[in-house]
């Protein structure tokens, strides 16, 4: 339970078109992550998902059944939000019960599920707290467990961690994805992070203007980018865009090569430039190399420290077999 | 700070100690008493002179009446108001302005005009709204002179309380309310467990800064029924006393009471609301 399909769903506020007629399916049990650049439009997406916006034209369908003009309740999904939206008059256990009472359940039965969820979300000894009084990472997991208690057939989250610190977020990443393991049932996920996306997906949909670019598992993004737009968006650091001459010699107007996909040479490699500013990671080094001739900069990625400096000369061969060719439209040329 | 602390203490010392020393003398100035020939002392006897008169309990009656109906009347409609103006809708500003408006009419003049122009029993709106119905106009300043009364003062607060309550309203994060629709919350719902306890610190606001003034309610009555019909609260009590029996030992009495009553009245009420403040 918990399949979503889109169909030719529009949305426009006032008279301008945010998300242009949009098809897309999200099979039951799947982890979904939207991605794109900030107002592109993921949060409208999923809000429409979601019953809090109405679509302009287009339907929903939840379980095979036409959800685009059921009110929010209805549809029974449950959302976390990016501002945890939690009730700050009511405790812990108040908020996690909130949309049980709200079903009318009885009180036992009540208890039993707030108990369990926060026994999950390690939430039992803060559960007679007010939501003031709790860390931004207790606080995510008091909305989770608002959400998970009534036993939607799927989640949505929109940008949930991107209030928490680094660390707690790869925390908070883990405990997201085991989560959806455990329960096995279809998650909708928004972020403009692309390791987020990257590591938590099944399947990624990336979003430009509330058009769909690709959609496809991390892998499929990674190797095979339909577009230079997904090409760029997708790997960090990002996807070296080279036009011009160098990009003709492949029968090609762009060329894209990934920055671990360049090898630095030892004597003569295929380019050469000046190294600019490197970054150090300890595991890796990224070096921004200029006045190679083919684009203002390339970054190569290099395992481990090697010595260079700012100013020295560097050679490079990059991967034949992994260079991505785009044509006139951005498409890719396979 | 000291310079303020001292000039504070002079303005409430100063009024309150006079009115402490007149209470305790026979001083009825159209008798021949004069403070520069030195006033008779009286212990207590204006306390309980003030307290057995016929019209004490009677008149502090009446000003709870007053007090407690206007701060329901005030609240209530004060949040209907707040929610409804909150809508978008077209002319906002103008309908908030004009909503705000009755606030800014001095009450003298606002008593005034209810009583002319609407309550008139041969010529006001009222008369001739009761008329077309084919109803007896009321005789609203005799018959139910306690209601008018509360209408008028209602309608001069409504829009205090309804600014104050306005803005929390729209302090509200918009996330919440969709979060409770999603967990399932109908619009009563959505009200009952969501807003009002999002409005709870402001009306408690509201309910406080009103209680002061609402008891010293004085220009609405004194241009309207004159205290007659029942309307006479004690504030009311105290000026007939000092100015129309021309008794200041009497009437200072009766403003220690007032005095112990609007303490009495703001303890009772931080004991129920005023746990709100403090979150
Ligand atoms: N209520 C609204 N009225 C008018 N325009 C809106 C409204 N909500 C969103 N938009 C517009 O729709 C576009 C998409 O917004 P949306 O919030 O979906 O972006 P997003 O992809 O979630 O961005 P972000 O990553 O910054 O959250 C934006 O250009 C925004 O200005
Ligand atoms: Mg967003």
């Amino acid at each position: 339970m918990g399949q979503i399909v889109l169909k030719k769903v529009q949305k426009k506020f006032d008279d301008v078109e945010v998300i242009p007629p949009l098809d897309l399916t999200i099979e039951d049990g799947e982890f979904t992550v939207f991605v794109g650049p900030s107002g592109c439009g993921k949060s409208t997406l999923l809000r429409l998902i979601a019953g809090l916006e109405d679509v302009t034209a287009g339907s929903i369908e939840i379980d095979g059944k036409e959800a685009a003009d059921l009110p929010p309740a209805k549809r029974g999904l449950s959302m976390v939000f990016q501002s945890y939206a939690l009730y700050p008059h009511m405790s812990v256990r108040k908020n996690i019960a909130f949309p049980l009472k709200m079903a009318k359940m009885d009180s036992a039965e009540i208890k039993k599920r707030v108990e369990a969820a926060a026994e999950v979300l390690n939430l039992t000894s803060y559960l007679d707290r007010r939501p003031g009084q709790l860390s931004g990472g207790q606080r995510q997991r008091v909305a989770i467990g608002r959400s998970i208690v009534r036993e939607p057939s799927a989640f949505l989250f929109d940008e949930p961690l991107s209030n928490l610190d680094a660390a707690l977020r790869v925390g908070m990443r883990m405990e997201i994805s085991e989560l959806h393991k455990r329960l096995d049932t279809t998650m909708v996920y928004v972020t403009h992070d692309q390791v987020e996306a990257m590591t938590m997906a099944d399947k990624i949909v990336v979003l430009q203007a509330g058009v769909v670019e690709q959609v496809g598992s991390p892998l499929d993004l990674y190797h095979s980018p339909k577009n230079k737009f997904v090409a760029g968006f997708i790997g960090s650091p990002k996807m070296n865009l080279i036009e011009g001459d160098e990009a003709k010699k492949h029968n090609a107007q762009t060329i894209g090569i990934r920055p671990e996909h360049i090898a630095v040479a030892d004597g003569n490699g295929e380019w050469s430039g000046v190294v600019g500013v490197s970054e150090h990671l300890g595991s890796d080094t990224f070096f921004h190399v200029h006045d190679t001739g083919l684009a203002d900069m390339i970054t190569v990625r290099v395992e481990g420290d090697v010595g260079l400096k700012y100013g020295d000369k560097i050679n490079l061969s990059p991967r034949q077999d992994l260079i991505h060719k785009f044509d006139q439209q951005g498409d890719r040329i396979v | 700070m000291a310079p303020a602390v001292f000039l504070l203490l002079v303005w409430m010392l100063v009024p309150l100690i006079t009115t402490l020393f007149f209470s305790f003398k026979k001083y009825l100035p159209l008798r021949g008493d004069e403070l520069g020939k030195g006033l008779d002392w009286v212990g207590f006897e204006n306390y309980s002179r003030f307290l057995n008169s016929s019209s004490f309990w009677p008149s502090v009656q009446t000003t709870l009446l007053i007090v407690g109906s206007v701060l329901v009347i005030t609240v209530v409609l004060g949040v209907l108001l707040a929610l409804l103006l909150d809508q978008p809708m077209w002319g906002q500003g103008i309908v908030r302005i004009l909503i705000i408006s009755p606030f800014f009419v001095m009450p003298t003049v606002s008593a005034l005009v209810w009583k002319n122009m609407f309550m008139d029993s041969n010529y006001g709106l009222f008369a001739h709204l009761w008329r077309f119905f084919g109803a007896e106009p009321v005789q609203w300043l005799s018959q139910s002179s306690i209601e008018s009364i509360i209408m008028i003062v209602s309608w001069q607060w409504l829009p205090f309380a309804t600014l104050i309550l306005l803005t929390a309203i729209q302090s509200l994060d918009s996330e919440q309310l969709e979060a409770s629709e999603m967990d399932g919350a109908p619009v009563l719902k959505r009200f009952w467990y969501i807003i009002l306890p999002h409005l709870g610190r402001a009306i408690t606001v509201v309910i406080l800064i009103q209680t002061i003034f609402l008891l010293a309610v004085f220009a609405e009555i004194f241009v309207t029924t004159g205290g007659a019909f029942g309307s006479r609260t004690l504030t009311y009590l105290i000026f007939q006393r000092v100015l129309e029996s021309q008794n200041v030992g009497l009437g200072s009495a009766g403003g220690v009471y007032a005095i112990i009553l609007a303490n009495i009245v703001a303890l009772f009420l931080m004991r129920i609301v005023g746990k709100n403040l403090d979150q």
